[in-house]
């Protein structure tokens, strides 16, 4: 240890000493692993850190669609019913009606498609859905609003460059409104 | 005609300090309010010439044992109206709300079981010695904490709202929507929290310089989440665990939760079990497609936090009708996600003249002020306005101004829809001739 470690050194120990007779900082947490906390770091950020492995098509999130019953809430091929339309949309500048903020023409990132439909859906057994089963979904929305193409491959690497159309459509009011 | 005077000085005037019978707010401190020919109290107004009072006797409680007095109070059997309104009562698979009745109670404090709620998979019912908070992400060391650990660490205590981006949203409407204050107000509620600063933990956990902003999530069926920056943690954040004196109440995030103060209520998360440290926004569905701000020409504002200054009269209002001409106290409450209430104005006129309003004390930043106005009611018809003003300088707009910053509402919708976010105009109570209140536009 040079002479410069051996001050450094004694300098923190000297902090510490201080700190703990001042008064000791309460501490009460438990240190986690990264592995540990997977099972709930689950947040998809639109450059698709984080996003699974696993994939799927616009024909195969078709049949999860049908078999997980997601039409008795959105309809069929998404047209809505008690919960809203998955597809459509108009102009978001309609004069004449609430302009609808729906996944075609409003939602600016495809990875909140996959993010909210792993955490919250199906609605009365959320987080039973596989990954792939989630990006088949996924990719089934997207191309039911003609976003991608019926047999595009959704995965950790195709969905984050996903252009949504309404992508460039926010103004963010932070740090100006805080 | 009582010649009390008030301490310290003259009595107050009760000449009318503005339009169609305002009274100078000074005639309601103190004990020496003198009006001639009314009787003081909320919706009250009984005339002096009423038929003379019955003779007093004994009501049967006076005559007989009480029943045992229970181990958790609820309230009197006669107030079971006064509830809040459930917009899915039934679960469907929906958004639960459950709305505050402000025309049925008094003060600053919402009591718990009132709280407003937004839920997004129904109540929530946690096992606290199950139930884990995390941090973790740009940090130096991730950290789990126990419900028990976290009553472990110093605690404050603050008076705050909380008000859904969606309350008041039936305001933005084309036609006027005839609801009472509850159904067009009710997503906003008060309580004292108690918890941990969020900053204590992250103080613990060690924050790495390039977070700028932090995910909170949930424990619900949607695992509900939303970014918020990393400069409110560090502000007034706090990890609450207790309202109202108790633990919180489950459907409003029992074990623990998010506290925002000031901040739009659905970033305030509820049963939290997660914060993740990040440079940017995770960009969920809750600031993407939900509590944005869609504006006439189509592009929408993102990351819109403050609760901009309101005020509402909370008496009288719909269903509290006039019971005939004489005094009145207007009362009201007004919050503002900037700070403190610096002034309240009412109008009796429909906005044409103003008057100050008394201001409860204490008046606490982010928090429900209640304020007071006395008032003689000649019979005629009138149009009741609050208009607040907080510390900041904000001043509440009329439906003019937010629709000419917003754009015009498209339709009149349904009373529990929400065309707008963060809607904080001023609302108009018509007072008709017979006495009824209803919701107008002036």
């Amino acid at each position: 240890m040079s002479m410069r470690d051996q001050i450094a050194l004694a300098a923190a120990l000297l902090l510490t000493a201080c700190a703990a007779n001042a008064a000791d900082a309460p501490r009460f947490g438990q240190p986690i692993t990264a592995a540990d906390i997977a099972p709930w770091d689950i947040s998809i950020p639109p450059d698709g850190t984080g996003l699974p492995p696993g994939s799927g098509t616009a024909s195969q999130g078709e049949k999860v669609y049908a078999e997980r019953g997601c039409g008795a809430c959105h309809g069929e091929k998404g047209a809505g019913g008690m919960s809203g339309p998955l597809v459509g949309g108009g102009p978001l500048d309609a004069k004449d009606r609430e302009p609808q903020k729906l996944i075609g023409n409003y939602w600016p990132y495809a990875t909140t498609v996959f993010d909210f439909t792993r955490r919250a859906m199906p609605w009365q057994s959320p987080k039973t859905l596989t990954d792939s089963e989630v990006y088949a979904l996924t990719a089934y929305i997207l191309a039911l609003n003609k976003i991608i193409g019926e047999t595009d491959v959704m995965d950790a690497q195709t969905l984050p460059k996903v252009k949504m159309p309404n992508r460039d459509g926010f103004i963010s009011k932070y740090p100006e409104k805080y | 005609m009582s010649t009390r005077k008030r301490r310290g000085g003259a009595s107050p005037s009760l000449e009318p300090v503005a339009g169609n019978g305002l009274l100078d707010r000074r005639a309601l401190l103190g004990s020496g309010i003198a009006l001639a020919g009314a009787a003081a109290g909320a919706g009250t107004g009984a005339l002096l010439t009423s038929a003379a009072a019955e003779p007093l006797t004994n009501g049967p409680w006076s005559m007989a044992p009480g029943l045992p007095v229970p181990p958790y109070g609820t309230p009197s059997k006669y107030e079971a109206k006064v509830v809040r309104t459930l917009s899915n009562p039934q679960l469907e698979p929906r958004t639960s709300g459950a709305r505050t009745p402000h025309h049925l109670l008094n003060g600053t404090i919402t009591p718990s079981g009132l709280h407003f709620v937004v839920a997004r998979g129904g109540l929530t019912d946690i096992d606290p010695d199950k139930h884990r908070l995390v941090i973790h992400g740009l940090v130096k060391q991730p950290m789990v904490y126990t419900m028990e650990a976290l009553h472990r660490y110093p605690m404050v205590t603050r008076i705050h709202f909380v008000e859904c981006g969606g309350n008041g949203a039936p305001m933005f409407s084309k036609e006027p929507i005839k609801a009472n204050v509850q159904a067009l107000q009710g997503l906003c509620s008060c309580s004292e929290w108690t918890g941990v600063p969020l900053a204590t933990l992250l103080d613990e956990v060690g924050v790495d310089p390039k977070a700028k902003w932090f995910i909170a999530e949930g424990a619900d069926l949607p695992t509900m989440n939303r970014s918020i920056p990393l400069a409110k943690a560090m502000d007034d954040a706090m990890i609450a665990l207790y309202q109202n004196g108790e633990a919180l109440n489950p459907v409003n995030g029992y074990p623990v939760r998010l506290l925002l103060p000031g901040y739009e209520g659905n970033m305030n998360v509820k049963w939290l079990r997660r914060i993740k440290l990040v440079e940017s926004p995770t960009m969920a569905i809750n600031e993407t497609k939900q509590y944005t701000i869609l504006r006439p020409d189509g592009k929408a504002w993102q990351f819109y936090f403050p609760q901009e200054v309101k005020s509402f009269i909370t008496h009288p209002s719909p269903g509290l009708n006039m019971k005939g001409p004489g005094f009145y106290e207007i009362s009201g409450i007004a919050f503002s996600g900037n700070g403190r209430i610096a002034k309240v104005e009412v109008s009796a006129d429909g906005g044409k003249s103003w008057a100050t309003a008394a201001l409860q004390a204490p008046v606490l930043s982010k928090a429900f002020t209640r304020f007071r106005m006395p008032w003689q009611w000649d019979g005629r018809e009138a149009i009741l306005q609050s208009r607040a003003t907080d510390e900041a300088g904000h001043v509440q707009p009329s439906r003019e101004a937010f629709i000419a910053e917003r754009g015009p509402p498209r339709s009149t919708p349904n009373v529990a829809a929400f065309p707008m976010e963060h809607c904080n105009v001023i609302v108009s109570w018509g007072i008709g001739t017979n006495g009824e209140v209803s919701h107008v536009y002036a």
